[in-house]
């Protein structure tokens, strides 16, 4: 389960994150929804740690997953994001082979059996949906993919080291309707083992595929309820407003 | 006048200023090798001087030349790209790294006779390591530092950040992603800066005239201690000094030329490497 609660976060003097609470249960998946700089992005880096990348920024409130505070000085990050995957916007995968690309996280892990690996990665590739389609190019050079394969790729290689949880930003948007629908559909195979955050723009897509919806407006969780219930019969007037395109 | 006449005028200018610099280097290449030719022979390339220094041939400046270059590489690479690891990848923007960048920046405007005279301080004299191939490539390799700093900063920075963030968010830590994702893509980019550092240093008189440079010295060197014979210091020295200057001429253009072809071979060697690299990367 993650946890969130009374988050503000500063890049410098902007004030990113205002007073936010929400809890997200395992094997669930969320999604955050919301116009461009509301925050979502910036909420989703919290629970990697990913923002301690960015110089000048200032985190308050308590942020934990199955009860243990992430930003607790004993955490040692390097592991917390083992167990917390990300898959980036637009696909990165490395200049690498498939092969290796999916590798490389276990091999980072220590795991030096190549046996093991090569079932990791194979259970992995198979995990995203993507095995039959480059098992007989695993030593190709992950570039030579299409869009949506690479972005399948990048879910295979979080995937590989057996996260908890897996954090997506806006996993689709550089993908054509076919990727997509891929994308999505492996959604639905992946919660029933790994709990899931989503950021999407596309308000069809967080009705498809998530059980809870958070709605983000500057830097305020709006509303945050059942995605059913959010879509049908949203609470504030301003989520009324945005899901009917009066807004953003 | 109109626009597109003093656009053609202007570039054609600009043309023949091109043209005429290839036609300089041209001119450079051919004016050595045709007065070099004549000298260079298989017993030139293979044996030492004779007949003070106006016959036989330069083997044992060849070999000079290439331990120091061998030596100097040694020492500045390794030391410049750690210390172009640090810059870029782990220290932030802080005061002691712009104090690092400014320090690299001014190492590489410094005369390379003054680093030979430092080199002859600190490394002849204060450390005791005397007139060696060990004081000549320390001396070298401070020389070329910057370069291969440089180099290898702008090539860890053409790296895009998502390979960084993508291999972090994998729990792999810094250190890490800088060996297993970084180095590599950033290897070939690397190689150029070292094709760089191998012209300069094998060209390079002034920082060996005081550390490492014999005068005459017809056997090869037995341990890094040893002092050596380099091409472009015997060249400096059948021109400049000796039993007879007239006669030392055509030995003097042989060493030039093979000086210069010992440089675009190693060059090309280096974007050979580069060019296989490149292809099985990716
Ligand atoms: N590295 C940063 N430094 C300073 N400000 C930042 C940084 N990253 C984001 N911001 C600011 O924080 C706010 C929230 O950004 P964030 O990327 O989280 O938004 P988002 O909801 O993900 O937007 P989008 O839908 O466009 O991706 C924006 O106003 C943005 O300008
Ligand atoms: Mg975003």
């Amino acid at each position: 389960m993650i946890e969130a609660k009374n988050i503000d976060f500063y890049y410098g003097d902007f004030h990113a994150l205002k007073n936010i609470s929400m809890k997200m249960e395992a094997h669930t998946v969320t999604a955050f929804i919301g116009p461009s700089g509301c925050g979502k992005s910036t909420f989703l880096r919290l629970f990697n740690r990913m923002n301690d990348l960015i110089d000048a920024t200032r985190l308050t409130g308590e942020c934990r997953i199955d009860g243990a505070d992430i930003y607790h000085k004993s955490v040692d990050v390097d592991e917390l994001r083992k167990k917390v995957g990300m898959v980036f916007q637009k696909p990165n995968p490395f200049p690498k082979s498939v092969f290796e690309n999916v590798a490389y996280g276990l091999r980072v892990g220590g795991m030096t059996d190549k046996n093991r690996i090569r079932q990791r990665v194979e259970a992995a590739l198979t995990g995203a949906a993507l095995w039959d389609e480059v098992k007989d190019k695993l030593k190709k050079s992950a570039f030579e993919l299409s869009g949506g394969q690479q972005q399948r790729l990048c879910i295979a290689r979080a995937l590989a080291i057996s996260p908890a949880i897996l954090l997506m930003d806006e996993p689709a948007s550089a993908l054509d309707p076919v990727s997509t629908s891929k994308i999505e559909d492996l959604i639905h195979v992946l919660k029933k083992e790994y709990t899931l955050v989503i950021v999407t723009h596309n308000m069809q897509q967080a009705a498809r595929v998530s059980d809870k919806t958070g709605f983000f407006m500057l830097g305020e969780l709006v509303e945050f309820s059942d995605t059913k219930k959010m879509f049908l019969n949203p609470e504030k007037e301003e989520t009324q407003n945005y899901l009917t395109g009066r807004f953003g | 006048m109109n626009k597109r006449t003093s656009q053609r005028i202007a570039f054609g200018i600009f043309r023949i200023l091109g043209i005429s610099v290839v036609g300089i280097l041209v001119g450079i290449l051919g004016f050595i090798v045709y007065h070099g030719v004549g000298a260079v022979s298989w017993e030139f390339l293979t044996t030492a001087p004779s007949d003070g220094m106006t016959a036989g041939g330069i083997f044992p400046a060849i070999v000079g030349t290439l331990c120091l270059v061998a030596g100097s590489l040694t020492i500045a690479v390794p030391l410049g790209v750690m210390s172009a690891i640090y810059t870029t990848e782990y220290a932030g923007n802080g005061r002691v790294i712009r104090l690092i960048r400014i320090m690299t920046n001014n190492l590489s405007g410094i005369p390379s006779i003054i680093f030979g005279l430092f080199g002859m301080a600190l490394f002849v004299n204060r450390l005791g390591f005397g007139d060696s191939i060990l004081a000549g490539s320390c001396t070298l390799g401070l020389l070329v530092l910057p370069v291969v700093i440089r180099t290898t900063e702008e090539a860890l920075k053409a790296i895009p950040d998502a390979f960084r963030t993508g291999s972090l968010a994998l729990g792999a830590t810094r250190l890490q992603t800088v060996g297993r994702i970084l180095l590599p893509a950033a290897f070939p980019n690397i190689i150029t800066g070292l094709i760089l550092s191998v012209g300069r240093v094998a060209g390079e008189t002034a920082p060996i005239l005081f550390t490492v440079a014999a005068y005459f010295l017809p056997r090869l060197p037995e341990s890094v201690f040893d002092q050596v014979m380099a091409l472009p210091y015997h060249l400096y020295v059948i021109v400049t000094s000796g039993t007879d200057l007239e006669a030392a001429r055509p030995v003097a253009y042989g060493t030039a030329l093979v000086l210069i072809v010992l440089v675009l071979f190693m060059n090309l060697l280096a974007s050979f490497f580069r060019k296989i690299l490149d292809a099985k990367k990716g």
